[in-house]
């Protein structure tokens, strides 16, 4: 059976297992937080050398290397160590419960990936082992137009409700090219193949979407005009959850994400966007970027690309590792991006490769995994560099994060520790012993259920061995209390 | 024509001459120089101690000499390495180089025949020489590789059980037979893995299979492939003892000869721990020469592993971990727990476009505790013991081929650049496709702002 790429991505993400691997470290908010003697890669503001950072309230309150802890600070010594911004991934699919494609129409703007958030998904954890503290949740990419995204902070511990980026403008996501024209997925035996085929129909898709979208919208706009002027006598036009986003993206309160690769269709989706009166936010993969770097430039568009993939598809076999660096060149907002739970926890190293492949410096390749994305998601007021006033979303490297032996010693998130490399090592024994002791009773409850079994075929009376349901008691609720 | 002209002519037609050098000076060739120098370099010679300042004497595709104080023969082409570091090239011993060009496009992939018995097959017939994977690839420091078929990775997909030999080759040459360094080197095994469950495509979801179904599979699986080796050891006998008149050839049966025969390795595909064990099991009752590739779970092996000696191609540290509860930092741990355990490994790409990340897979390893030592020689020098090739390849020696790089610095670091690059002792481009794309297309914008 042929599993191809880009169905093993999806594999990776839809079917993650739930966590078992790691607890959360996740301190409860202090007052003040205090790491110190550390190399700071500011990002907007250069290194600095033995600096510290003080952390108030979730936020960065100083920066310096002249800041004093305030009292009842925690104090994280980090001695010969590095932070940088929490790495930002503007392209991902974790934290999603089932499929990421609602792949059976060629316009799925009704679905919402913020509907399917979920915070068990282990590979949240495994992305802040790398540093991520920000991700930009996609829908998949199996249409035109496909369905509705969310930006996330990596709150490993916390419920679905407390995932989202408070104040990020949501996204839609459209796609361009082989996927939504499902050149390499055959439809399953019974089914017909979906339209579009072809980029003409991915063009014309895209173009008859917008065109309903103007029609629902200038009914919608006739209604309030009508009721601002005193008409009463009114029937509101019924909602409409697929063109609602559209309408959205039109009045600039969504952003579109349009994942794409060849030069050809780029420029198409730019005039699309031109004619429709919108603007694409960010090109997702954008692997032909390089081509037409000034026109992307030109359209305001910013472009999320990966680092060095190429030839796993017919589309990305002109991919080149020097993509990031020429956009870059050209002016263009660059990030790079993972669009996968496992490359996102090296994004620190995706990113050096751009010293090597088009001569970025330290400070630019670092800004494509952090105030880039940061940029290109309309955050870079709360996150990607480190400032006065910004989110306390921060990772701890043990040395230059642009290095292959770089290793994230820690992870923070609105001033709060959630991935802590020493704690995760330190807590394995206990886990392996629970583990055990777990397998040990089932075990032994497997071996008592057979025996019981042998035992009905010659019933009598069995002591009631359940055991009760512990309470939520007075300690238990004092505990929580004192743990805030 | 006036004297101007006929000068501007005279200037063209120099022009003219050099454009035609200069496009005909291949990106690797038989005909140049033979014999060459690196002189002012840091050798690491994976045999001995680095050597501060040597020099490197390659002739007729050998290294010639190398050491300290050797003097530089008359007519060489020297390399003055000040500031760079000279080291074996790298090798990547399982990859689809040259039988996957475009992982989506099944015309341009030979990797994967149909039938779950083909061991008469071997990649080295349908390497593509011109495959643009091979110059990308070599511009990272990969001189060598090992291309199997069957052998899924992230750009490519596995296929049958016994799916064919692997073969050794040069990343530079015109036809595989300039290239080739061993076309079988070992016979591909996926392992059959007992899966409870698998993907369904009718209904993308994952489908769930009981244990016992699953079991059943997996022995009907072992059995043919019992089957097959016993079919084979029957035909080595009638074939050396049998009368030659009544003798038939059968190609399948006569690649497995070397196989049953504990010549030709096995490598076996396998991941999970109770694969592995199985694998392992079976491989020592049948008397065969393991490998074992891939191996996410080596690491709940390694008794096993080490009792029987057994080798481990160990697949890209940037993989999630296997099993829901498996540390975070497992597949980066690894490689230094199955050195500490004295069992040999070395690492692999398992793919084709990812080929160029071995020396990242290898760096990652060294920043969770493998040593920096061990770590060049996992992409420089086991992979050539692992498959008996480290008489011609690995180290910097005399009488070995001369693969080898020159760098400006660490080859594991990302920013590490490939200055010169010698495959087997020609001085070979570093051009690819990617850097034409480059250039091409940086030329087509407008003057930088």
């Amino acid at each position: 059976m042929k599993v191809r790429i880009l169905l093993a991505l999806i594999l990776f993400v839809t079917f993650a297992p739930l966590c078992v691997r790691a607890q959360g470290y996740s301190v409860q908010t202090n007052n003040a937080i205090l790491i110190q003697n550390a190399t700071i890669l500011t990002i907007t503001h250069g290194n600095i050398e033995h600096g510290s950072i003080l952390i108030r309230d979730g936020k960065i309150a100083a920066v310096g290397t002249d800041v004093k802890a305030s009292d009842g600070a925690i104090v994280i010594d980090a001695n010969g160590q590095y932070v940088m911004p929490g790495i930002i991934d503007c392209h991902s699919h974790i934290a999603v419960d089932g499929s990421v494609n609602e792949g059976s129409v060629s316009v799925s703007s009704m679905a919402n990936i913020a509907d399917v958030l979920n915070p068990d998904d282990i590979s949240i954890y495994d992305d802040l082992s790398g540093g991520v503290t920000t991700a930009n949740i996609l829908h998949g990419s199996a249409n035109p137009i496909g369905g509705q995204t969310i930006v996330i902070k990596l709150r490993w511990g916390k419920p679905a409700s407390e995932l989202p980026f408070q104040g990020a403008l949501p996204g839609i996501k459209f796609a361009l090219g082989e996927n939504p024209k499902r050149s390499n997925f055959a439809p399953p035996p019974g089914v017909e193949p979906r339209y579009p085929a072809t980029r003409m129909g991915v063009e014309e898709t895209i173009r008859e979407a917008f065109i309903e979208a103007c029609e629902y919208k200038k009914q919608r706009d006739d209604y309030n005009r009508k009721k601002a002027a005193g008409d009463q006598d009114l029937l509101p036009p019924r909602r409409n959850e697929k063109l609602e986003p559209l309408v959205e993206v039109m009045e600039g309160k969504r952003y579109v994400h349009a994942h794409c690769y060849r030069a050809d269709e780029i420029l198409m989706l730019i005039r699309v966007a031109n004619e429709f009166g919108f603007k694409v936010r960010t090109f997702q993969h954008v692997l032909e970027g390089y081509k037409i770097a000034d026109e992307i430039a030109a359209s305001g568009a910013g472009g999320s690309t990966f680092s060095d993939w190429w030839a796993y598809k017919m589309e990305a076999f002109d991919a080149i590792p020097y993509n990031a660096a020429l956009m870059t060149e050209r002016g263009v907002v660059v990030s790079v991006n993972s669009d996968d739970a496992e490359e996102a926890r090296h994004l620190n190293q995706e990113a050096a490769k751009s010293v090597k492949y088009g001569g970025l410096s330290a400070n630019d390749a670092l800004k494509l995994v952090t105030l880039n994305p940061a940029i290109q998601l309309g955050i870079d007021n709360r996150v990607g560099s480190i400032e006065v006033g910004k989110d306390a979303d921060l990772a701890i490297f043990n040395r230059d994060p642009l290095s292959v032996y770089a290793v994230v010693q820690k992870t923070l998130i609105d001033g709060q520790v959630y991935f802590d490399r020493e704690k995760d090592i330190a807590a394995r024994p206990a886990l392996g012993k629970e583990k055990q002791d777990l397998l040990a009773k089932e075990k032994k409850a497997s071996e008592e259920k057979k025996a019981s079994d042998k035992l009905d075929a010659n019933p009598e009376k069995k002591p009631d061995q359940r055991k009760k349901h512990p309470q939520n008691s007075e300690d238990n609720a004092a505990a929580v209390a004192g743990g805030s | 024509m006036n004297k101007v002209l006929r000068i501007r002519a005279a200037t063209y037609q120099v022009i003219a001459l050099l454009l035609v050098l200069l496009l005909a000076f291949p990106l690797w060739s038989q005909r140049a120089a033979s014999v060459y120098a690196i002189k002012n370099a840091k050798i690491y010679t994976l045999a001995e101690p680095p050597i501060e300042k040597g020099v490197v004497v390659i002739r007729d595709g050998k290294i010639a000499a190398v050491g300290a104080d050797i003097a530089i023969p008359e007519g060489a082409q020297v390399i003055d390495a000040v500031g760079l570091e000279v080291y074996p090239g790298m090798f990547d011993p399982i990859t689809q180089i040259g039988l996957n060009e475009v992982g989506a496009v099944s015309a341009t992939v030979d990797a994967n025949e149909l039938g779950d018995f083909n061991p008469e097959l071997i990649a080295a017939t349908a390497v593509n020489p011109a495959s643009a994977h091979i110059p990308v690839t070599r511009a990272s420091g990969i001189t060598e590789v090992i291309s199997a078929p069957g052998v899924g990775g992230f750009d490519s997909q596995s296929s049958g059980i016994i799916a064919g030999q692997a073969s050794a080759f040069n990343l530079a040459g015109w036809t595989m037979g300039e290239m080739q360094i061993n076309p079988s080197v070992a016979m591909v095994l996926n392992w059959p893995s007992i899966q409870t469950s698998s993907f369904d495509f009718s209904t993308f979801s994952m489908k769930e299979k009981p244990y016992e179904d699953a079991k059943k599979e997996y022995d009907k699986s072992v059995n043919q492939l019992s089957d097959w080796l016993t079919r084979a050891r029957h035909y080595a006998q009638a074939k050396e003892k049998g009368s030659p008149d009544l003798f038939v050839r059968d190609l399948k049966l006569e690649a497995l000869i070397p196989v049953v025969e504990g010549k030709l390795p096995v490598l076996v595909v396998a991941d999970e721990a109770r694969d592995i064990r199985n694998a392992i099991n079976f491989c020592t009752k049948q008397n065969l020469k393991m490998i074992l590739a891939s191996g996410a779970e080596s690491w709940k092996v390694k008794d096993l592993l080490k009792e029987k000696k057994i080798p481990v191609i160990l697949g890209p540290t940037e993989r999630l971990p296997e099993q829901e509860d498996t540390a975070y930092d497992k597949p980066m741990t690894q490689p230094s727990e199955l050195n500490a355990a004295g069992i040999q490994f070395a690492f692999s790409s398992f793919g084709t476009s990812f080929s160029r990340r071995l020396p990242q897979y290898a760096g990652t390893a060294v920043g969770y505790g493998l040593s920096h030592d061990e770590a060049l020689k996992a992409v420089m020098l086991n992979a050539a013991q692992i498959f008996g090739l480290a008489d011609q390849l690995g180290t910097i020696e005399p009488g070995k081929l001369a693969n080898l790089i020159v760098t400006t610095g660490d080859p594991l670091e990302i920013q590490t650049e490939v200055r010169y690059l010698f495959i087997k002792g020609q001085l070979t481009s570093t051009d690819n496709r990617h850097k034409h794309l480059y250039e091409q297309y940086r030329k087509r914008l407008a003057p930088a702002r």
